[in-house]
């Protein structure tokens, strides 16, 4: 039986995939520009200097407490800067550069050996120490989801790789081309918190990672393969845990209160790496297409330049208008392209300046399509209305809070309403609103 | 380099506002060309004047009020045809032209424009029409090409004995210019199904209800088929009860609404004064609609969802 959720749209998948059949191929570029944000929890503090040398795999950026990751060197050469850089962040982020002396010295690593018989109290530490998080995008620290509290109990591992925006082949390059060492990371997780049920699950529009997958998973024990249904956003989270397993993460909770824990392909190889090899990740595949000459997937080191990145795959094919971090539907739009990829960056989308520009917003229809598609089962139309009125009150009754910001119903809008771009604001608003009002309440009890 | 920074998602479905209303006039297309082949030329110009008035008062509208002039969007036209073809074909020029009028002035514009207008403006209008020149309205000329158009008959459902099912089907039968040919309705609701305009939900409810209800109350089936095929039920439950302002939103909801313009328009046919009574029950359900969206209760992943055990 395929899992599937209810709603949904299905932005045309194909003539938009160009790097379906192409193979993975490594570029390293002359600088990297390694970026000590993380999407959530405090910034790596950078512990290198202009002038150092260092290594491959080196520490350069220190964890800040528990929600953090060290980040490491991703070429070996010499610091040539460390100062902060515009991102896609609000604020600039720090970042160390370093020369690429193309010796690719590794620093000394520290193997643990096959995920079948290394001591599961291990596994967590050293997917920390590898400063692995989130690859599916959001870059949410690896170590963090999977260490439990006591009350917690997980029975299900969920592997991510229905990779279900637009656009987007890394995670099946992956599948097809490093479909090992993925399962291996499942077994190293499921190992560590003593899960016996790891499902790997796939969109069927990829019969050739399911299969490739089943193969890979064969004999391994506690593994399988689950097809998906493609539909977007069949990879969401919430979307997919009710697909696998038929529960429903509670409003504001997390994956854990339903006993589930959802991994990404990407960050399932990266931890095998991490265990077998002792390697840190400093590398990951990203596809690169739109409007470049040679759309490909390329493993990049963490850092590349998208100048560089897009001179590998020949240059633009036509003016760019707007470039993107991922796919289609969520992706963010980067301001120029001296900025570098970081962990969870999975695509580069280059948009000509036609297909780039902002829409115009129509009045809204009440046509019902935004019901009909939104996968969380809000009335967009409504939450739309209250948020251009600034009415934050309204926007949480209306549960604005449990939108994933997927971007169906802006997508399906025959008025092309920005929908989503208006919840996205509210709900950083609201955030903003609890903060300041726990600070407040805070001051009060501290006088 | 300077790149453009907005907001995901970064693309758009291929459906704009104005190709679905396209769609809704293509789907009427047929309706059209069944109405002029059966009741000819005063046929053609009926439907001209009420589209073409209608795009007129959203114009004028439109530029007096300062507004953006949208009439592109083809909502206007939607309206003006569907005026049109829901009169009888001997109606005045005039007569539709007022009915135009008002639908997209008052019920349409004064109420906020496309979207906002609580009453379907065309069923609206012939509402009106019907109260002020109610004769004009109902008396509808027999069918056939060597027929003296004189020779007006009452509303069909008034004389309904002695048609031919198939006679309804194909619309050899006195009525409205696009109520009467069943087969056109249907060809239009295929196509609106297809390019996913419209969801089968209303007009199949609709139209089912109705088809129970009579049952039940009248235990015939023939008397239930001649029910579902007469008059202006099928083309109000495909091209009125589906219209977007005025439909409920929620699948719930929805059907619950279609269930009511079923069952109303079954109660007014066979207990009420008027022999016709679509364009009211649409019309009741329309103002019940909002209300239906608002009390039934969403279905919101993780809140008020399945809740399946968690096993320990």
């Amino acid at each position: 039986m395929k899992g599937t959720f209810r709603g949904g749209v299905h932005p045309s998948h194909k003539s938009k995939n160009p790097t379906r059949g192409v193979k993975t191929r490594e570029y390293v570029s002359d600088t990297v520009k390694i970026i000590m944000n993380m999407n959530i929890g405090a910034p790596a503090k950078p512990c290198v200097k202009k002038g150092d040398q260092v290594r491959v795999g080196q520490v350069i950026g220190e964890a800040q407490g528990f929600m953090s990751v060290p980040v490491h060197a991703s070429v070996s050469g010499t610091v040539l800067a460390v100062e902060p850089i515009p991102y896609l962040t609000e604020a600039p982020s720090m970042a160390v550069t370093i020369q690429n002396d193309f010796r690719d010295e590794w620093v000394e690593l520290n193997p643990l050996g096959d995920v079948e018989h290394v001591d599961p109290a291990l596994v967590i530490p050293a997917i920390q120490n590898a400063g692995i998080c989130g690859m599916g995008g959001a870059c949410f620290p690896t170590h963090v989801k999977l260490s439990l509290k006591p009350d917690q109990k997980c029975d299900t591992i969920i592997v991510n790789g229905a990779e279900c925006e637009t656009h987007l082949t890394a995670d099946h390059r992956l599948m097809l081309e490093n479909s090992r060492r993925i399962v291996d990371g499942l077994r190293a997780v499921m190992r560590a918190l003593d899960v016996k049920n790891g499902v790997i699950a796939i969109e069927d529009n990829k019969p050739d990672a399911i299969a490739a997958m089943k193969q890979a998973s064969f004999g391994r024990q506690g593994v399988k393969v689950r097809p998906l249904r493609t539909k977007y956003p069949q990879g969401g989270e919430k979307q997919l845990i009710e697909a696998i397993t038929g529960r429903q993460v509670p409003s504001g909770g997390l994956p854990i209160q339903v006993n589930v824990v959802v991994l990404n392909v990407g960050t399932c190889a990266a931890i095998a790496d991490a265990i077998i090899d002792g390697k840190p990740l400093i590398s990951r595949i990203t596809t690169i297409t739109g409007c470049v000459r040679k759309p490909s997937n390329l493993r990049l080191r963490i850092g590349t330049l998208v100048e560089d990145l897009i001179g590998e795959c020949g240059g633009f094919s036509e003016d760019a208008g707007k470039i993107v971090f991922g796919g289609a539907m969520t992706g963010l739009p980067i301001p120029n392209t001296a900025v570098p990829i970081a962990k969870a960056t999975n695509g580069v989308v280059v948009y000509n300046k036609r297909d780039g520009a902002s829409v115009e917003e129509g009045p809204c229809i009440r046509c019902g399509k935004c019901v009909s598609v939104c996968p969380i089962g809000l009335n967009p139309f409504q939450i739309k209305a209250a948020a251009d009125a600034d009415d934050l009150e309204k926007c949480k009754a209306l549960h604005v809070m449990d939108c994933i910001l997927c971007g169906s119903c802006s997508f399906d809008c025959p008025s092309r309403r920005w929908l989503t771009a208006s919840f996205k604001n509210a709900k950083q608003k609201i955030t903003l609103q609890a903060k300041k009002a726990a600070a407040a309440q805070q001051g009060g009890t501290a006088k | 380099m300077s790149l453009i920074l907005s907001s995901a998602p970064h693309i758009r479905t291929g459906n704009t506002t104005a190709r679905l209303m396209g769609n809704v006039l293509i789907a009427l297309a047929p309706c059209a060309a069944a109405g002029v082949y059966f009741f000819g030329l005063r046929a053609a110009i009926v439907l001209a004047v009420s589209t073409a008035s209608a795009v007129l008062a959203e114009f004028v509208w439109q530029k007096l009020a300062r507004q953006k002039v949208r009439i592109s969007d083809l909502s206007a036209a939607v309206t003006g045809l569907l005026i049109g073809l829901i009169v009888s074909p001997t109606v005045p020029w005039w007569t539709v032209m007022i009915g135009s009028f008002f639908a997209i002035i008052v019920v349409k514009q004064l109420f906020g424009g496309v979207g906002d207008n609580f009453l379907n403006p065309a069923l609206a209008a012939r509402a009106v029409l019907l109260a002020s020149w109610p004769t004009r309205l109902t008396s509808h000329p027999a069918v056939g090409f060597n027929v003296v158009d004189t020779a007006s008959s009452a509303t069909p459902l008034a004389s309904m004995k002695g048609i031919s099912l198939n006679d309804l089907l194909f619309g050899q039968v006195g009525g409205a210019i696009g109520e009467t040919c069943k087969i056109a309705i249907l060809v239009g609701l295929l196509y609106l199904l297809i390019t996913r305009t419209i969801s089968w939900r209303i007009p199949v409810i609709t139209v089912g209800s109705a088809f129970l209800f009579n049952l039940a109350v009248s235990g015939s089936l023939n008397d239930s088929i001649t029910c579902i095929l007469s008059g202006g039920l099928l083309f109000g439950a495909v091209f009125m009860a589906t219209d977007y302002a005025t439909s409920p939103m929620q699948s719930y909801a929805q059907t619950i609404y279609s269930v009511l313009i079923g069952v109303i328009t079954v109660v007014i046919r066979r207990w009420g004064v008027y022999p016709e009574g679509v364009t009211y029950a649409i019309l009741i359900a329309n103002i019940v609609a909002p209300l239906l969206d608002r009390f039934i209760p969403q279905k919101i992943y993780g809140v008020t969802g399945k809740k399946k055990e968690v096993k320990a």
